[in-house]
């Protein structure tokens, strides 16, 4: 296979590829292929290219091809409209990874005949114009040359537009235009500013919305402000978008290329041939690169990717980022350029991977706002938590995501800080496409129950369980239905470990022997919760995961999208819970008055009345009341099941702690703190 | 010198007076929206809400930016730590979390905090100094637990104490912290729904006191659910059940 091509030497200091020092962009030939999503799902999916077709994410027309377009299918469209529009569009997934994969032969095509190709995104690439001009004799010619090549290649269409900087030539090729050398300033003047935001990796409509109200609706009418005035009222986001506006590189000329020594690298042995094995090693490799950038107080906006394969075929891509890369922005840009060259074949397993910052900007550089509110306190609040991230490591920083589970401990995920926090509950709670609330293949129980406080007994689904069962009897509930939280409880045995003897209400026989489907215990446990309304279940239920996107740079600045999914599981402790879950659950004995230790009789049934609690090393602490034990059997059909139960015990000092009694012992799972 | 200082806070005033003025005329009240003013100059509107029952504990019926507030430890001060997050987390606040392993994240939701913006930093090891340092640059509140397992000396708590004066942050210590502004603590605990063997945990009557230095609040008093049903702060029934000194008799009875 070729070589791929090596940059020039770095030169320590030097400016980087001719931007001259006064800010002036240099020209730039971007390369432009029309809808790419859509072009790339229907290469992935065989649909026809006379076919309509779009690609959607989150129910929503994320792109969509041109016969599409021509039926009225929009950006924005809702599923159900697009097809109204269009009953024949083929609805596709959105898939960044299969984007970037499948535009590697485009890039592959381009670099034969010119060199410096960086990807901006899958379906648009950038190069610096000076070679392949000057080579073809001018910017048509060569323009010309390059649609053909990657049509004749790859039968990929695509369109080309110079101008100087990338901001300009990304508008100019969406025109097909060539914008003459100093002029992208006034091709840019009659321009809306909603050009503005168009890269799917930064959110400028609140800018934009802004600038609209306040009678700037042109790109010349933005260009028009003084620069410090834009930096003071609207930004720091809002002085690269006027940087962008005026013509000018968007990062003012200080940028630098870094010394050698930021580049990381990582030997992989065994090598590697699966792209999920190669993301794991760039996953570690990402991460050192942004301690040691982090370290000199930098941020990386161009990213070279290199590898080495077992044939010693070097391969070398550099990404192009529109903001300062996190570290999950370049975890997903090393895992689709390995994906690419990985699922390209032909050079064997990759041996080696170096990530290297072509380009740096200082960290922080630019001021923050000091009016409106651009996320400004999302950036504050995210620079700060880097930081820390820089100095205890990646994983120090964690945000808690709840999800479905049964005890207060495992309801939470730790989701260390920068990573998706969508990611995984998709799997997690119940927007499953089965509505199943199942965190892993094993965990819809069938030995579901209620709520402590609502009388459903352990379900088994043993056909002899449906007969009536003495040992089901739970003390405290006898009876009364749901458990009013502020019932005071005086049950007829109060004082009796076995509370009075209630039959079950007739509803739960029913149930029992029976498989359930997903729903049926959810609303079983639901009825302490009847009187609320019910959104979480309805909202999750209807979106499906498998559309869902992953993980993009920016986790926080979207507070719609990061609703934490409280799924409704049954056999869940109801709330209060406990405000302190230890990490690890701490042994306690607990003793009846006698001084024995008390076990249990049966599954809800403790042999004697809890009377003292000791923890290892400290004197016994008499208890004052309590409520259970519940039993939780979970995984039975798994192997090395085990059955849990569990107490809440109030202390006579007035501390509340919830109790499990797991292999033989109770442990402290929740302190109520 | 007074009467420049004078001079400058009612042209101030004016000019205030005067782009409130502009706004109503254009109507346009959330476009351009003055900054926070600096903590220091002017604390009058520079309060983060906190959940109401808890308000008349507070000098100014809220968490003023850039003061410390301490968590007596003890049974209650998770749960009181997460009704003075509440509020503020649910208008958009930032709140980190330093040295709390144990965090029950699910009380944390059910109180109304929103984990998307609650960090949590369990783990700060020798590195505590820094790490809350480096919190109070980018967040509003700041909760900081494990100072005396950290060894912090009264120097460091001074220099932490400065960095949220001049951040605007507020520093929440949960345990003892000498030279907090405000001091809060839970006493006389009575938890309510579980019996002997019956029921279940159902909310926790909670009599919070506050003191501090000055005059900010010292003796006052509040009895609040904490939590209350459903998890979240609450204020007892209209007919609070009296609270007796010896409040494990009143405990058994409810057995």
């Amino acid at each position: 296979m070729r070589p791929r091509d090596e940059r020039g030497a770095p030169v320590d200091g030097a400016p980087v590829d001719g931007a001259s020092v006064d800010g002036a962009a240099e020209r730039v030939l971007a390369l432009w292929s029309p809808d790419w999503p859509v072009t790339a799902a229907a290469l992935g999916a065989h649909v026809p290219a006379h076919r309509p077709a779009a690609v959607l994410h989150a129910n929503r027309v994320l792109a969509c091809s041109a016969t599409a377009r021509a039926h009225g299918v929009r950006r924005g469209l809702r599923r159900r409209d697009a097809q109204a529009r269009c009953p024949e569009l083929a609805v596709l997934a959105s898939d960044p990874e299969r984007d970037a994969r499948l535009f590697e032969p485009v890039v592959v095509a381009v670099e034969e005949l010119a060199p410096g190709v960086e990807i901006v995104r899958p379906g648009l690439l950038a190069l610096p114009a000076k070679g392949p001009v000057g080579w073809f004799g001018g910017e048509r010619e060569a323009a010309e040359r390059l649609i053909d090549q990657v049509a004749a290649r790859t039968g990929v269409e695509c369109q080309t537009g110079f101008a100087d900087g990338l901001f300009a030539a990304v508008l100019a090729a969406r025109r097909g235009l060539g914008v003459e050398l100093g002029r992208s300033r006034e091709f840019l003047a009659p321009l809306g500013v909603e050009e503005l935001d168009r890269e799917p990796d930064v959110d400028r409509a609140e800018l934009v919305d802004l600038l609209r109200r306040l009678g700037l609706r042109s790109l010349g009418a933005f260009a028009g402000l003084a620069p410090a005035d834009v930096a003071s009222r609207f930004g720091a986001d809002a002085v690269l978008a006027h940087r962008l506006a005026r013509g000018l590189d968007p990062r003012p000329p200080v940028r630098r290329r870094p010394p050698e020594e930021l580049a990381v690298e990582l030997e992989l042995d065994p090598p590697v041939d699966r792209v999920d094995a190669a993301a794991f090693a760039a996953r570690a490799l990402a991460e050192r690169l942004h301690t040691t950038l982090a370290g000199h107080a930098l941020s990386c906006t161009r990213l070279g990717v290199w590898a080495r394969t077992e044939s010693g075929e070097e391969l070398l891509r550099i990404w192009r980022c529109a903001e300062p890369l996190t570290p999950s922005g370049t975890v997903d840009r090393v895992r689709w350029q390995l994906d690419s060259w990985l699922t390209r074949g032909g050079s064997g397993a990759v041996v080696r991977l170096r990530l290297t910052p072509e380009e740096t900007v200082t960290a922080g550089a630019l001021q923050m706002g000091l009016w409106g509110e651009v996320g400004e306190s999302d950036e504050r609040a995210g620079r700060a938590l880097v930081r820390v991230q820089a100095l205890l490591g990646p994983e120090a920083v964690v945000t808690a995501v709840l999800t479905g589970g049964r005890d207060p401990g495992e309801r939470v995920r730790l989701v260390p800080w920068g990573d998706d926090r969508a990611a995984g509950s998709g799997s997690a709670g119940p927007g499953d496409l089965t509505g199943a609330p199942a965190p892993e293949p094993i965990g819809l129980g069938g030995h579901l129950r209620a709520d402590p406080g609502v009388p459903v007994r352990p379900l088994r689904v043993v056909p002899s369980a449906a007969e009536p069962d003495a040992r089901v009897h739970r003390p405290g509930t006898a009876g009364r239905g749901p458990v009013r939280p502020d019932d005071d409880h005086r049950p007829a045995g109060a004082g009796n470990a076995r509370a009075a003897e209630i039959p079950q209400p007739a509803e739960i026989p029913q149930r029992v022997g029976t498989p359930q489907p997903p729903e049926t215990p959810q609303r079983a446990g639901a009825p302490q919760r009847a009187g609320a309304p019910q959104p979480p279940e309805a909202l999750q239920s209807s979106q499906p995961s498998s559309i869902r996107r992953p993980t993009r740079s920016r986790p926080l600045r979207t507070p719609k999208a990061a609703k934490d999914p409280v799924p409704a599981w049954p056999g869940r402790l109801p709330a209060p819970s406990p405000a302190t879950v230890p990490p690890e659950p701490l042994p306690v004995e607990l003793l009846g008055v006698d001084g024995r230790p008390v076990g249990l009789r049966a599954l809800d049934l403790l042999d004697s009345e809890p009377h003292l609690l000791v923890l290892a090393g400290h004197p016994g602490r008499e208890l004052s009341a309590w409520a259970g034990p519940w039993p939780l059997q979970q995984r039975w059909w798994a192997g090395g099941a085990h059955t849990e139960v569990r107490i809440q015990v109030v202390l006579a000092d007035g501390a509340a702690l919830l109790l499990v009694h797991r292999e033989g012992r109770w442990w402290v799972t929740g302190i109520y703190d | 010198m007074k009467g420049a200082v004078g001079d400058a806070t009612s042209r101030l005033e004016l000019a205030r007076g005067l782009l409130r003025r502009m706004e109503d005329r254009s109507d346009r009240s959330d476009a351009v929206r003055p900054a926070p003013i600096g903590p220091g100059e002017d604390t009058g509107g520079d309060v983060l809400p906190v959940a109401a029952p808890l308000r008349p504990l507070l000098p100014a019926d809220g968490l003023r930016r850039g003061s410390s507030v301490s968590v007596a430890s003890g049974t209650g001060s998770t749960s009181l730590l997460f009704g003075l997050l509440t509020e503020a987390s649910a208008q958009g606040m930032w709140a980190g979390v330093v040295g709390v392993p144990g965090l029950g994240a699910v009380a944390a939701a059910e109180a109304g905090i929103r984990l998307e913006r609650l960090a949590l930093v369990p783990r700060p090891g020798g590195d505590l100094v820094a790490v809350v340092l480096a919190l109070l640059d980018g967040m509003d509140l700041v909760v900081v637990a494990g100072a005396q397992r950290a060894g912090l000396r009264g120097q460091d708590r001074q220099r932490l104490a400065a960095r949220a004066r001049q951040r605007g942050a507020v520093l929440l210590a949960l345990g003892a912290w000498p030279g907090a502004d405000v001091e809060l603590g839970c006493s006389e605990v009575r938890w309510s729904g579980a019996g002997r063997g019956a029921g279940r945990l159902c909310s926790r009557q909670v009599v919070v006191r506050s003191g501090g230095r000055g005059g900010a609040g010292v003796g006052r008093r509040a009895e609040v659910l904490l939590p209350g049903r459903n998890g979240a702060i609450g204020v007892p029934a209209a007919v609070p059940v009296p609270v007796a000194p010896g409040h494990e008799d009143t405990r058994v009875a409810v057995g």
